[in-house]
């Protein structure tokens, strides 16, 4: 792929310095430069379903207002998830199917069998788990010292919970790390060198994986995901590229996720402190913060759908084949559906109604463990700190799909 | 109007008045019966609205859609009588029905 060079750059312009069908807010530098919901705003007013003509990613409509993203997010017969859920093309040469990329039935099929390890009922079982390792991981922390927030709790914490899911071993758990950093990212984010060191690392997951599916094949069946994907009856005779692509789903959304909400709400809290007051005077607020947090970060940013024919939307026709973009982090900012949207709120009504977690056959599956996972973190927080201080700026992600943050220096203010 | 008893998982019971009409998710939200999130709003999109209704009723329902069917499915606490709730509207036939809500919300 060779080096897509715009003809405008979005970062050096306000929204409405740009006419309307050039705007392109899938450029990274604007991602980077936190300026994307600046251009959102005006597509949400100005053209609510917007065609970009031209992208890094091709053609594609943009979809920004709450209301239209579920009317989309409902018809799966119209918006098909395959081949690829994020703006990205999938690589030709390695494909990586997943069933987040499918549609009804298979995607069905292969969904229920790994459902089950983070439904409610089990997560009953990880809580003791959850809280005994947050405990430990928040009681090492310096106190009074600056130090890294996303690589000694966000990253820790989800990689840990990870682990723990796949029963991976645990010393070598930061590969999980790793990899999902490799999936998400490419030459042009800096992760890797090349597409092919990409792919090598990948294989290296799936080699990795492979032992340990062979190991639990020959055991019974138990809680874990690759034992749970080794035995089910729809996952068993898996290609090893499919095999790869669903781990790829179950380590990036167990891991981008949470991470960058736990990270995200810490900042959030800093540029609010009226609502760190809040929480500081009542910590059974907790449940509806962690919901207002993860409205408020949007981990994914986005999802992206293939229309199968062409389709009414806010008065724009999609056209069957077109690319189609839900950008859930505008719809989580739509005044339309959310009172004062632009504003982080804690104790708000309704706080549950949020795009973050998707809607419809393809909603999130680990919802429930993300939230509690949160909801522990910050009520041992409060039991330890007075205050989580933001003392410089976050390094963000460059990416117009996991909005999350490379680092985050704070300083612990303990009781 | 049409009484329904909802039944938490605890065993607490609540009987309210449900408005001919109005979805039986609107009316436990309304009559702030703990247990049901409705994420969604009612869209029959995230199944965080799920109740088991009580055999004796179960027949007198508009039946399954597809749709419900296929959010229902997402959730491996699935029972023979698992509906929506925002998808049951109250009629006067309803009048009496008893719904259990799960230990969970998906």
């Amino acid at each position: 792929m060779g080096e897509y060079m715009p003809s405008l750059e979005m970062v050096n312009f306000r929204p409405e310095e740009v006419p309307l069908e050039d705007i392109d807010v899938s450029q990274r530098s604007l991602w980077v430069a936190n300026r994307q919901q600046e251009f959102f705003s005006r597509l949400r007013d100005e053209a609510p379903v917007h065609f970009c003509k031209d992208s890094e990613f091709g053609p594609y409509w943009s979809v920004t207002r709450f209301a239209d993203i579920m009317e989309v997010e409902a018809n799966w017969q119209s918006f098909s998830s395959d081949p690829a859920i994020t703006i990205v093309e999938p690589e030709e040469d390695f494909p990586l199917p997943m069933f987040i990329a499918m549609d009804p039935p298979k995607h069905d099929e292969q969904r229920k069998t790994v459902q089950g390890s983070v439904a409610p009922a089990n997560l009953k079982n990880l809580e003791g788990t959850i809280r005994t390792r947050v405990q430990r991981v928040l009681d090492d922390l310096p106190t009074h010292e600056e130090f890294d927030w996303v690589d000694r709790v966000s990253i820790e914490l989800t990689t840990q919970m990870l682990a723990t899911l796949f029963d991976f071993p645990f010393e070598d758990r930061r590969m999980l790390t790793r990899w999902s950093d490799v999936a998400t990212g490419g030459p042009e984010t800096g992760v890797v060198e090349s597409e092919e060191q990409r792919q090598e690392e990948l294989l290296e997951c799936l080699a990795y994986f492979t032992r340990l599916w062979e190991e639990r094949a020959k055991q019974g069946l138990s809680n874990d995901l690759v034992s749970m994907l080794a035995h089910g009856e729809a996952t068993q005779d898996m290609s090893p590229q499919e095999y790869l692509g669903n781990l790829i789903l179950l380590i990036v959304g167990g891991n981008d996720t949470t991470r960058n909400s736990m990270t995200g709400g810490v900042l959030a809290l800093n540029e609010n402190p009226g609502e760190y007051a809040k929480l500081r005077n009542n910590p059974g607020i907790i449940p509806s913060m962690v919901s207002e947090i993860i409205r408020w970060q949007t981990p994914l940013a986005h999802m992206r759908r293939l229309a199968t024919r062409d389709y009414q939307l806010g008065g724009q026709t999609i056209n069957a084949g077109d690319k189609v973009i839900m950008w859930y982090l505008s719809g989580n900012r739509d005044e339309r559906a959310i009172d004062r949207a632009s504003e982080f709120i804690i104790d708000r009504d309704r706080v549950r109604t949020h795009l973050s977690f998707g809607f419809g056959v393809h909603r999130c599956m680990g919802n429930r463990l993300a939230e509690m996972q949160l909801k522990i973190l910050w009520e041992e927080i409060q039991r330890r700190f007075h205050m989580v201080e933001v003392v410089g700026e976050p390094g963000r992600v460059p990416s117009n799909f996991v909005h999350g943050y490379t680092h985050l220096p704070t300083v612990l203010h303990p009781h | 109007m049409a009484s329904v008893t909802f039944i938490e998982h605890n065993g607490t019971e609540y009987v309210v008045e449900a408005e001919i009409g109005k979805s039986l998710m609107q009316t436990a939200l309304d009559n702030l019966v703990p247990g049901i999130d409705a994420d969604c709003g009612g869209e029959c999109s995230c199944a965080t609205c799920h109740v088991m209704v009580d055999e004796a009723w179960l027949g007198k329902l508009t039946s399954l859609a597809d749709s419900e069917d296929a959010m229902l499915d997402l959730n491996p606490e699935r029972e023979s009588n698992s509906r929506l709730s925002c998808q049951i509207a109250m009629t006067e036939e309803l009048d009496g029905m008893v719904v259990r809500l799960p230990e969970f919300q998906f």
